[in-house]
């Protein structure tokens, strides 16, 4: 379904109209261009590229003034970017399929490149899903990493937060696939589903969404509506 | 992040006055009964005050019946009908929570008075 590339603001709580506090995740969503589209004869199925942000790109200097320092973007992006219409490329590039999890028979939504798809697709009350990248831990025990209980702390014991045993012995002489162990923790692509769009700020480009979603403040995320 | 303090805006309620901990309060609440709704005022010391932007909450404590009663309201809560500073105190924390452990004359607070040359502002005083 239809969605939108926002960046996470941060959290914070609103009052509704019974005068209840409602934790609420605010992401900012810049109108998002549709950069491409697929066709759906060719490729088999409906999706739109939507694009956020601008990409610094290499200008002619002009008297007195260089080009832009650090990462710019490079032909193909600006290609891309171009056939679009657009003068700058877009940060981030994302996809959304237009045709999965719809009404029976609902009518697939037709978008053109050239368009733009802005927060207003939301209403608020609306059920959406909310796809971001979880903050990156680092290399992380069991505990925090799948959260184990650990052993206790006193009464002579010293095997505080390890795994314990792993598996039998002898007998089948291996440990078995996906046993979990410590490793590499967070920064992962996480969609949070069932959330609830709480208001919509149409003029600031603002959705105000329930509850949490993954990832830190800046970061990007994708709120897509649920079917 | 552009200031997003803004995104808040909204909600925050400016006709509530200036208080800090140590004071006594009376919070006029808006109490729902069925469809009907009255206002019913909780009046005690504000014990504390901790969050900040829409999030700042506030606690009241009284003595309800010789048992302690508190409350915890959000600063900017729609349901609180009207805060009125009944009088202000002087003390020297910012948590009075060792009021908890005492009774009587014991948790008797000091007035404080507004300076002169200083407007009562509440603000432009020292903590």
């Amino acid at each position: 379904m239809i969605g939108i590339i926002g960046k996470k603001l941060g959290m914070t709580q609103i009052f509704n109209d019974e005068g209840q506090q409602i934790p609420v995740t605010v992401i900012e969503a810049e109108p998002n261009p549709v950069v491409a589209v697929t066709d759906p004869a060719r490729s088999g199925h409906a999706s739109v590229q939507l694009g956020l942000g601008r990409q610094r790109m290499a200008r002619a200097s002009a008297k007195g003034e260089g080009t832009p320092r650090g990462r710019r973007a490079h032909a193909a992006a600006i290609g891309h970017a171009k056939k679009a219409g657009l003068d700058v490329p877009p940060a981030v590039l994302r996809s959304f399929r237009l045709d999965d999890a719809r009404a029976k028979d609902a009518p697939v939504p037709t978008y053109a490149v050239g368009d733009v798809v802005k927060v207003d697709i939301f209403q608020p009350g609306e059920t959406v899903k909310v796809t971001g990248t979880s903050k990156g831990r680092g290399f992380q025990g069991v505990v925090k990493r799948h959260g184990f209980g650990g052993g206790p702390n006193t009464h002579g014991n010293t095997k505080h937060r390890r795994p314990g045993s792993i598996g039998p012995g002898t007998d089948p002489s291996r440990v078995i696939k996906g046993k979990r162990m410590p490793g590499h923790y967070g920064a992962e692509r996480h969609t949070q589903t069932h959330l609830r769009v709480e208001k919509v700020d149409a003029e600031r480009n603002l959705l105000y969404i329930r509850g949490s979603v993954a990832g830190p403040r800046n970061g990007i995320v994708l709120v897509r509506k649920q079917g | 992040m552009h200031a997003f303090i803004e995104t808040q805006k909204e909600w925050i309620r400016t006709d509530i006055p200036a208080f800090r901990p140590g004071d006594t309060l009376r919070v006029n609440v808006r109490v729902k009964e069925g469809d009907k709704e009255r206002i019913q005022a909780f009046e005690g010391v504000c014990i504390a005050r901790r969050g900040s932007g829409v999030s700042e909450s506030f606690t009241v404590r009284k003595i309800s019946n010789s048992v302690g009663v508190e409350r915890i309201f959000p600063v900017h809560s729609p349901m609180i009908a009207g805060l009125d500073v009944v009088r202000r105190g002087r003390v020297r924390r910012a948590k009075l929570y060792y009021l908890r452990h005492l009774t009587g004359k014991a948790t008797r607070i000091k007035e404080r008075k507004a300076r002169v040359t200083v407007p009562a502002t509440g603000s432009a005083e020292s903590e």
